[in-house]
């Protein structure tokens, strides 16, 4: 899962202030200050000397960026390497590339279905997360708001819906897919992501509403709005960080799906990405390398789109709050 | 017409009763100010005539009307509420116009009410802006702006200007009760305020626990508290008040306070020698006077308000203290020794056990 590390912009961006130090204690080492800034105190970040801060801070930082971002960076480099030096560790550092090529990435666009698969999956996701966000708001927004006798009772059945396990379901999912005569079609799909996107996204949203003022929707009642008036024209509007939030997740739950994609769909040409890459391009125990990793990385392009698009708004709804 | 009738209204939540059998009549064009601490029912019973709340037991009409089955819409009220509940994502105009335009109502239908209700709210400039961009006093003015717009036969405040300083809430409260003057519409007001009760209501209804404890004019409550609860409540600072035993002797009757104290009753005071009472009587009519006309008090605390002085004494060293407010500047200290006298006719007598007035 993508996403970037600190928006809070009330946390003081200690990166930026550090290594302002840092030179600054560079160029005072001649004079013995060591570490401490007079012109700068913030709180008692005078108390904390350099050496303290390394260790505290910078060598965790780095320990953390390296284990999180050598994934993508070994992605990125296997999917432009070409494979003579793929294959040769002795001669040639895995760590670096020599010459990149662009062969693997128009192998795959070219010589295999890559581009229909991504047009599958985008289907699939899109459709599926507009079904599950619509359905979502409605079982939220009824569980939230409208005290029906048993709506504590739904709330904790939707929430153990989500429990069962994919690995569990998936065989006798395959067996109603087959009754259905869904079996191999991506509509197999379409139907069965809700099943854990529903849940999942409820939960987010009746989450959102409660952070709306109840008087709000009073006062709506009594300038005379039905319940469907003020679902669309006062909670929706106001529950815009949430839906975004629910609809990146489902988006990338979706995505990244592989157990259901794997069993429902058997022909090539019909394959979601995360599946199609495995079966195409590992065949028996030949991997293909470089093409895997293209793949790989093109498959995640739309949703760190998705993503850097809509950051701001999907923080907001992860905080739940509705500034009057 | 819109009048208002409360008639036995009950309200559980579950199994507890919060409203006991609740009974108020509203008139035309009143303004009544439903009183009374927090917790002591009075916004549940405005939420059950806006129908916001379900009625448990008892009837509410409006207008002659049955309402208790009828949606808030339809019940002809606008309620503006304490903490506004203005819509963020709309323009002021917009939140002004929404239950117009719900109503399908034509755009300049729309757009004449809005106006006129602005202009008499002195909020025109501010119609295009959004909420988060005004002070407020003003997100206020738009509250009320709304109910306005609605033209409804009753408007209802839950306690609207809580969430203002002093400066404004004394302002406020003027212009409130001059619009309502002017509109000549029926209002039911909540609030925990005493001040805000008396000055603006033309009938009051003190609320405590989920009963009334007594409705009447402002002034009415004053003299005549119906008990001691209301005694205590309405007019500030608060009235003294002492359990004592009567004494009837050959003289003027005398109330025996329970810490020793002789004070003196008016002559036809409804109690009987030996009864139990709480004797009642306002820091504003404690006077103090001569040696020989009163009762030797010692000073605890001055506390000189301008053009009132307000003083707290006690009669002896253990006695609880008695709290004066003089229209005149009085020159006493602390620890000084002075004589003071209730005015007699200013003295209410309560039951012992109950509290009711006798």
């Amino acid at each position: 899962m993508t996403h970037s590390m600190s928006v809070d912009e009330k946390v003081p961006n200690l990166e930026e202030e550090s290594g302002g130090r840092f030179v600054g204690w560079m160029s005072r080492i001649g004079q013995r200050n060591w570490g401490k800034d007079p012109e700068e105190p913030e709180g008692t970040d005078y108390l904390v000397s350099l050496p303290r801060r390394v260790v505290t801070l910078w060598l965790p930082l780095l320990v953390f960026a390296i284990v999180l971002l050598f994934p993508f960076y070994w992605m990125v480099l296997t999917a432009i390497k070409p494979n003579g030096q793929l294959l040769n560790y002795q001669k040639y550092s895995p760590l670096w590339v020599h010459g990149p090529t662009l062969s693997h990435i128009t192998h795959l666009l070219f010589h295999t279905d890559f581009l229909t698969w991504l047009g599958t999956s985008m289907f699939v996701c899109i459709v599926a997360t507009a079904i599950s966000l619509v359905v979502s708001v409605m079982a939220a927004y009824s569980i939230q708001r409208i005290r029906f006798r048993g709506s504590a009772m739904v709330g904790n059945l939707i929430f153990l819906a989500y429990v069962v396990p994919p690995s569990i379901l998936f065989i006798p999912m395959a067996q109603v897919m087959i009754n259905l005569g869904l079996y191999n079609s991506r509509w197999a799909l379409v139907v069965t992501y809700p099943t854990f996107l529903i849940p999942f996204c409820t939960w987010l949203l009746m989450g959102y509403f409660k952070s709306i003022p109840y008087e709000l929707e009073e006062v709506a009642l009594m300038d005379g709005a039905t319940r469907w008036q003020i679902l669309r024209k006062i909670v929706l509007p106001l529950a815009g960080p949430g839906l975004i939030s629910a609809g990146i997740f489902a988006f990338t739950l979706s995505w990244n799906d592989f157990l259901y994609a794997l069993t429902f769909i058997s022909d090539s040409d019909k394959k979601t990405v995360p599946v199609a890459t495995l079966t195409n391009l590992v065949q028996g125990d030949v991997y293909q390398w470089g093409p895997l990793m293209a793949a790989a990385l093109m498959g995640s392009i739309p949703v760190v789109i998705f993503y850097s698009f809509f950051v701001r708004h999907y923080v907001a709804g992860m905080t739940g709050a509705v500034k009057e | 017409m819109a009048d208002v009738n409360i008639v036995d209204v009950r309200k559980k939540y579950g199994r507890t009763e919060v409203v006991h059998g609740v009974n108020v009549d509203i008139k035309d064009k009143e303004f009544v100010v439903l009183v009374g601490p927090s917790g002591c029912g009075k916004s549940t019973l405005l939420r059950m005539v806006a129908g916001l709340e379900g009625i448990t037991d008892g009837e509410i009409r409006i207008d002659g009307r049955r309402v208790n089955e009828l949606p808030p819409k339809q019940r002809g009220c606008a309620m503006v509420f304490q903490n506004y509940a203005l819509y963020p994502h709309m323009k002021v105009f917009d939140n002004m116009a929404f239950s117009l335009m719900l109503a399908k109502a034509s755009k300049s239908d729309i757009e004449q009410r809005v106006k006129r209700a602005a202009k008499a709210l002195a909020i025109e400039d501010y119609l295009d802006r959004y909420p988060k961009e005004l002070s407020g006093g003003q997100r206020q003015r738009v509250a009320m702006g709304r109910a306005l717009v609605r033209d409804p036969s009753v408007f209802l405040f839950d306690e609207p200007l809580s969430n203002l300083d002093a400066k404004l809430r004394v302002d406020m409260r003027a212009e409130l009760k001059e619009l309502q003057r002017r509109l000549s519409r029926t209002v039911i007001y909540v609030t925990h305020d005493q001040v805000e009760a008396m000055t603006m209501a033309d009938r009051i209804v003190v609320m405590h626990d989920g009963v009334v404890e007594q409705v009447g004019e402002p002034l009415e409550l004053y003299d005549r508290p119906a008990n001691t609860f209301v005694a205590g409540f309405i007019g500030s600072p608060a009235m003294n008040m002492f359990p004592a035993t009567v004494r009837r002797t050959n003289g003027a009757p005398q109330a025996l306070t329970d810490f020793g104290v002789a004070l003196p009753l008016p002559q036809g005071a409804p109690a009987l020698d030996g009864q139990r009472i709480v004797y009642g009587v306002r820091p504003e009519h404690v006077v103090p006077c001569g040696e020989n006309d009163g009762v030797p008090v010692t000073v605890s605390l001055v506390e000189p308000l301008g053009s009132q002085t307000a003083a707290l004494v006690r009669f002896s060293e253990d006695s609880p203290e008695m709290q004066l407010l003089s229209a005149e500047r009085l020159t006493v200290r602390p620890d000084e020794k002075i004589w003071v006298r209730p005015a007699l006719d200013q003295v209410h007598v309560f039951d012992g056990d109950s509290g009711v007035r006798l």
